[in-house]
């Protein structure tokens, strides 16, 4: 039992006083310091990393009764080298979501058509939810497609979750639901950052932050455009302020004037969708002002590859597009290759059919005025951004982009990330301290729950999902094997096929790799399975069962009035959280009738972070180990034990009665999940880093042969095996746990802040937890010194060639070998950065394209309107308004520091919600006096999907613009309220959102739409 | 006169409110019930269970737009009125003052004072009385935490280095140091009754833009409520002396 709140006022109320206030030589009778004085006394303490935003913060939670009773302080922990201490509103109340008494305690259940929910027991609750997983999966599964192809699938249950989950427990999470043939497997990442991953894989090669927090803080002008830092990062802004400090500008981009703008050195407003527009014209002023880095341009990247001539661009559209299909042939973007398969290249950048040239061309059309006209940016504006952020073209600056939603969630928001990672490119600002594309992460552990392949599209470690037409393992395995004849360029990827037997071995261990090929679930070949896909799937009736693990979907999905209706499709809805939610309670919700509504629903109390132990993954890919601090409140449990539980009953129901295709089921490696009863974390943590199977023979850090022993841990993904002898559950990871004792393998838990001279110039701290891959702290470090070794900026090294040892001192490299031996971008085929992109599903430059649903009628200066490739559904184009007088505003939801996503956690944290209360709509003086609003009235917004109330939020910080000669109004809503608590609060901002994606990745344009509002 | 001090460079605050939860959190302090009201400032003001707020200020248009961002607490005076007046009504015991930090701190006893002469006596207008139990209160610099050499709460959550936290001739010196960096770009930048408080701001614009008591100018007719304390209180100060 812990002390609660009310009993530690009386106990310290009592005993306390003289002894802590004696030693001021009088009798002090503080106010409110009556209950703090033993306040840490007797108190066991712990580290943890913040369950918020995924800067990683540290804490120091403290327990009483030494860690028996429950927690009573949480703060910063001041070692930590991100925060040192600090913490934003939403970290310093984590106290208050762990020691809540309206958290979920126990289990609880609706049976169908009921209007209550029943309390249950686990014991009843885990065998329920297995009989109905197996009636569903037998009855649901597919063992061929309508081709005939073998598919071995499960596609009437699907599953969203969890950015919120450790780790380990996203591991075999994804390992429960592939082991059911479940392909419709997605989560947060999807929604929010899921255009990051294959802009950045495109342009660089991995599709993660390029570098790190600290890292921030070393450059010499930071450009946050795409996102609110100060507000939604608040502890990772402490590093814009040390750059600042230190000289740098500061540089917001955004349709609103927000906390961030308010520290800002310029601050430029733009309309909603047009960020291509405005990058354009940056590169447009770059190219003709010769501020790019020529060196790192000619040598670094593809600017200098010809691009075959099939390749051409006219009136908003790229060769090779079928309008039927809405799709490109994307062999028309081809490179002319030389003999041995490699890109010819033209040095001397000249060559008309050069990528640059074609880049030149591209965006010749990019003109300020067309700029400022659709941006609605004034042209010196534009000039001073652009000459501002153009002169880290300097080989001996840096600058750094920080983005976030305001750039992925749009349906061209992996091309608006391309755009400024070509930027990156043409300014040498790749691999160099201060540098980089730093996609800020939103999720405490969204890096990690991608990284473990959580996610339709790819397994752990990025490895695509296998496909109907990809029949046999060597089929597959073909498919991710790319081939180079440049001897400079080490294609990384030439590797996959080790880390796919890796993976397999960790998955299903005692089949080879090829038969555990079989048992994965494949989706068809060009198979969407996608967020918004599932739940236009799912309202289509094609799900029975459902999971939703540490999300909101009813509150976070785009068009939630959609994604309601969608829930009342199903027979059974497994809900794990902290506290009821919208997605959970959905059957008596707005507009719902219980009665009406089959589906039964489980809600299943999960553990606050601070209570349970494993790793999370921050934005800068650091991989930090959590401790527990008190036990799990109530009823709660860690997310990885109710996992493991059910799968254990799944296993159960299958050794008692047949059923369809049960090998993987039966045939998974459970062993390294738990003891059979309880989650272990550092168990599956080894196994996530990998272990031999058999002794292999290998060679030694110092290049000597040695022998690694069956059941020692793999210390490099260079180790691992595609014969089966290794197991590495994800290839990303091998290297965080080199050790069984956990005191010295677990990498992830290193709390050390030594560095040497060199790393402490540029804050590198490589002791302190561990970063993938293999502990790099800044990516394509190799593109930070010029072909001698020497770093184009030796006043901020990221790493240096020492002659004499002949090794790299400072960071891990990005790819080992001498100085000048290899291309710096080991990921990409050909080793260059790519400045220009054929892989992606909309061309190889970036275009601008309007928003799906717009205020202009027409492209300013082209004759395709919209993305031509973007995700749509068919009968929907009804519900959206193109340059419709009913519905003239722009649109855009936005976050508060003080929630956090669908406001699930924080508006249940009463000193969060005391800050923000209520759903606002901030406007401008101008909309508001033309509607006969005043500030704090409310109003309601609506648009053709739904309808909205919010109290209106009339500023300055808000600017009607002029688009194309007319005056265009914007406002914004945050997506953090939902209808079951507060009851005053509001609901989702989504209700009004579009179901439209993007066209690689098909996250949802959230960014912008268009609605009416009036007073109400 | 050393003690402790607070330098807060409120340009480098983004109000991100880690402060005034953490505030919260340390003292066990309730939420209060709020409504948006058109503002992100929230609570709205100070409170008996809100000794600390961050107080949102939107000043110009345009190019000359500033949101302006005041993180308040009590300043802890070097001579504190509120003090004084406790004593000029003869409840000495009532608010007192730590001889080695300097903070001002209210005593259980404080449900004895008339709340309206000690909240009028503040150059500032912090204090705030519980309806109830009549005790009056406001920050007390986090006089356990700081005792046991820990910083106050609201400064150790700070990210960005608004909040700081020592002795009091350290924080001079980098309120100096400050001052003259940011002077360079924004000349009307001030450190704000910087003699008489231990909680020293460091404003880029006049004070009163930020809030209309963030500096002393509320006191009764010309006088500044320093001024007219010395002038109300001057005999009872040479007594003590």
């Amino acid at each position: 039992m812990g002390i609660h709140r009310r009993d530690f006022l009386k106990i310290t109320a009592a005993g306390s006083l003289t002894a802590a206030f004696g030693g001021l030589g009088f009798d002090l009778r503080p106010a409110h310091a009556a209950a703090e004085v033993l306040k840490l006394k007797g108190t066991k303490q712990s580290t943890s990393i913040c369950c918020y935003c995924s800067v990683g913060c540290g804490l120091i939670v403290s327990t009483a009764k030494d860690g028996a009773g429950r927690a009573v302080n949480v703060e910063g922990n001041p070692d930590h080298p991100i925060n040192q201490g600090a913490l934003c509103a939403k970290g310093a109340s984590i106290w208050q979501l762990t020691e809540n008494d309206r958290r979920s305690q126990k289990v609880l259940y609706r049976a169908p058509n009921s209007d209550k929910w029943e309390e249950k027991t686990w014991e009843w609750a885990i065998p329920e939810i297995a009989k109905r997983i197996k009636a569903t999966r037998d009855a649901g599964f597919a063992e061929k497609n309508a081709k005939g192809e073998t598919v071995n699938r499960c596609e009437t249950i699907a599953s969203v979750g969890s950015a919120a989950l450790d780790n380990e427990e996203c591991w075999v999470l994804q390992a429960f639901m592939r082991a059911l043939g479940l392909t419709y497997i997605e989560h947060q990442a999807r929604i929010c950052h899921s255009s990051t991953v294959p802009a950045l894989a495109e342009s660089f090669g991995r599709g993660a932050m390029t570098n790190h927090w600290i890292d921030i803080g070393n450059a010499d002008c930071v450009l946050i455009m795409g996102g609110n830092s100060a507000e939604t990062h608040p502890v990772g802004f402490r590093w814009v302020v040390k750059a600042m400090e230190k000289g740098a500008k500061l540089i917001h981009v955004d349709p609103r004037f927000t906390r961030t703008s308010s520290k800002a050195d310029i601050y430029a407003r733009l309309r909603s969708g047009t960020d291509i527009a405005f990058l354009g014209g940056m590169i447009k002023y770059l190219l003709e002002n010769d501020m790019f880095f020529k060196e790192y341009v000619t040598e670094y990247t593809n600017a200098s590859f010809l691009v075959a001539p099939e390749f051409s661009f006219s009136e908003g559209l790229f060769s090779g597009f079928d309008p039927a299909a809405r799709k490109y042939d994307k062999n028309k973007w081809a490179f002319v290759l030389d003999e041995n398969g490699v890109p010819k290249r033209d040095l001397t950048l000249q060559d008309p059919r050069c990528v640059l040239s074609l880049l030149k061309a591209h965006y010749a059309r990019y003109d300020l005025k067309t700029v400022s006209s659709v941006t609605g940016t004034p042209e010196d504006k534009l000039v001073e951004v652009y000459k501002t952020y153009g002169a880290t073209a300097a080989a001996e600056k840096s600058g750094t982009i920080l983005y976030a939603m305001g750039w992925t969630q749009h349906t061209v928001g992996v091309q608006n990330i391309r755009t400024m990672s070509m930027i990156q490119l043409l300014l040498g600002n790749i691999g160099v301290a201060g540098g980089g594309v730093n996609a800020l992460r939103g999720e405490s552990n969204v890096q990690g729950s991608t990284d473990q392949g959580l996610l339709f599209h790819i397994l752990p470690g990025y490895l695509p999902t296998p496909r109907a037409n990809q029949k046999a393992y060597a089929d597959y395995l073909a498919g991710i094997t790319p081939k180079s004849g440049d001897p400079k360029s080490l294609n990384w990827k030439q590797h996959q096929p080790k880390y796919m037997a890796s993976l397999l071995k960790a998955m299903y261990q005692d089949v080879e790799p090829a038969a555990a090929y079989n048992w994965l679930p494949k989706l068809d070949a060009g198979q969407d399975a996608s967020w918004l896909t599932l739940f236009d799937q799912m309202q289509k009736g094609k799900f029975k069962g459902f999971f939703a693990w540490g999300m909101n979907p009813a509150a976070s999905g785009a068009n939630s009035n959609k994604t309601r209706d969608a829930l009342t499709k199903l027979d059974w809805m497994v809900n794990v959280n902290l506290f009821d939610n919208e997605t959970g309670s959905f059957w008596k919700g707005p507009g719902m009738d219980p009665k009406k509504i089959k589906t039964e629903v489980f809600m299943l109390p999960a553990c606050v972070s601070t209570e349970k132990e494993g790793s999370i993954t921050n934005s800068g890919r650091w991989m930090q180990w959590r401790y527990q601090g008190p036990k799990p409140l109530g009823q709660s449990k860690p997310d990885g034990d109710i996992i493991y539980e059910l799968f254990l009953a799944v296993r159960e129901a299958y050794k008692k009665s047949k059923g369809a295709f049960p090998e993987p089921i039966l045939g998974a490696n459970i062993k390294d999940w738990g003891d059979g009863h309880v989650f272990e974390p550092h168990k599956v943590a080894r196994m996530i880093n990998g272990y031999y199977l058999k002794d292999v023979q290998g060679k030694g850090p110092d290049g000597a042969d040695i022998v690694f022993k069956a059941g020692s841990q793999v210390t490099s993904f260079a180790n691992l095996k595609d014969d089966g002898s290794t197991v590495s559950g994800d290839w990303v990871y091998c290297g965080s746990y080199t050790d069984p004792d956990p005191a010295t393998g677990n990498k992830a838990a290193r709390h050390s802040l030594e560095q040497t001279p060199e790393q402490a110039k540029i804050g590198l701290y490589p002791n302190w937890t561990w970063a993938w891959p293999l502990n790099r702290r800044v990516l394509y470090n190799r593109a930070s010194v010029n072909a001698k070794g020497v770093p184009y900026q030796p006043q901020k090294p990221v790493m240096t060639w020492d002659e004499a040892g002949k090794k790299w001192v400072g960071d891990i490299p990005d790819g080992n070998g001498a100085p000048g031996a290899i291309h710096p971008f080991i990921m990409q085929q050909h080793g260059l950065g790519a400045i220009y992109g054929p892989g992606l599903n909309d061309g190889p430059f970036p275009e601008h394209y309007e928003p799906m649903e717009g205020p202009l009628a027409a492209h300013p200066f082209s004759k395709q309107r919209t993305n031509p490739a973007a995700l749509i559904f068919p009968g929907e184009e009804a519900n959206r308004s193109v340059a419709d007088p009913n519905f003239p505003i722009v649109c855009t939801s936005i976050r508060v520091t003080e929630h956090w996503q669908t406001g699930l956690m924080t508006r249940w944290t009463p000193w969060l919600l005391e800050a923000e209360p209520q759903m606002f709509c901030e406007m401008s003086f101008d909309l508001a006096k033309e509607r006969g609003i005043q500030n704090g009235d409310k109003v309601i917004l609506k648009n053709k999907r739904g309808t909205l109330w919010a109290i209106a939020m009339v500023t300055n910080r808000m600017k009607p613009m002029t688009i194309m000669g007319k005056v265009t109004h914007q406002v914004a809503i945050p997506w953090h309220y939902g209808w079951v608590w507060p009851s005053d609060g509001g609901d989702s901002a989504n209700l009004l959102v579009p179901s439209v994606g993007d066209a690689n990745t098909g996250i949802p344009e959230s960014k912008a739409f268009m609605v009416n509002l009036a007073k109400a | 006169m050393s003690g402790k001090s607070f330098f807060v460079d409120l340009t480098k605050c983004t109000a991100c409110r880690g402060c005034q939860v953490a505030c919260k959190q340390w003292k066990q302090l309730p939420a209060e019930k709020t409504r948006q009201l058109g503002s992100h400032q929230n609570p709205p003001d100070l409170s008996y269970t809100t000794i600390r707020l961050v107080r949102f200020m939107e000043t110009g248009d345009g190019d000359a737009f500033s949101w302006l961002f005041f993180p308040e607490q009590c300043r802890h005076c070097v001579d504190a009125p509120c003090k004084m007046a406790a004593e000029s009504s003869g409840n000495g015991d009532a608010i007192l003052q730590d001889a080695d930090t300097g903070a001002v701190i209210y005593t259980d006893k404080t449900s004895e004072l008339d709340f309206d002469f000690i909240r009028s006596s503040c150059p500032y207008d912090i204090p705030r009385q519980d309806a109830a139990t009549k005790r009056i209160s406001k920050c007390d610099m986090c006089i356990d935490r700081v005792r046991g050499g820990m910083l106050p709460a609201c400064v150790k959550s700070c990210p960005t280095g608004t909040m700081n936290f020592g002795d009091r001739e350290d924080m001079l010196q980098l309120a100096g140091k400050r001052l003259a960096e940011v002077q360079k770009a924004k000349p009307k930048a001030k450190l704000v009754d910087m003699e008489q408080v231990r909680v020293i701001y460091l404003a880029e614009m006049e004070p009163k833009t930020y809030y209309k008591f963030m500096a002393d100018a509320g006191g009764p007719r010309m006088y500044t409520r320093f001024a007219a304390l010395n002038k109300f209180l001057g005999p009872l100060r040479q007594l003590r002396g």
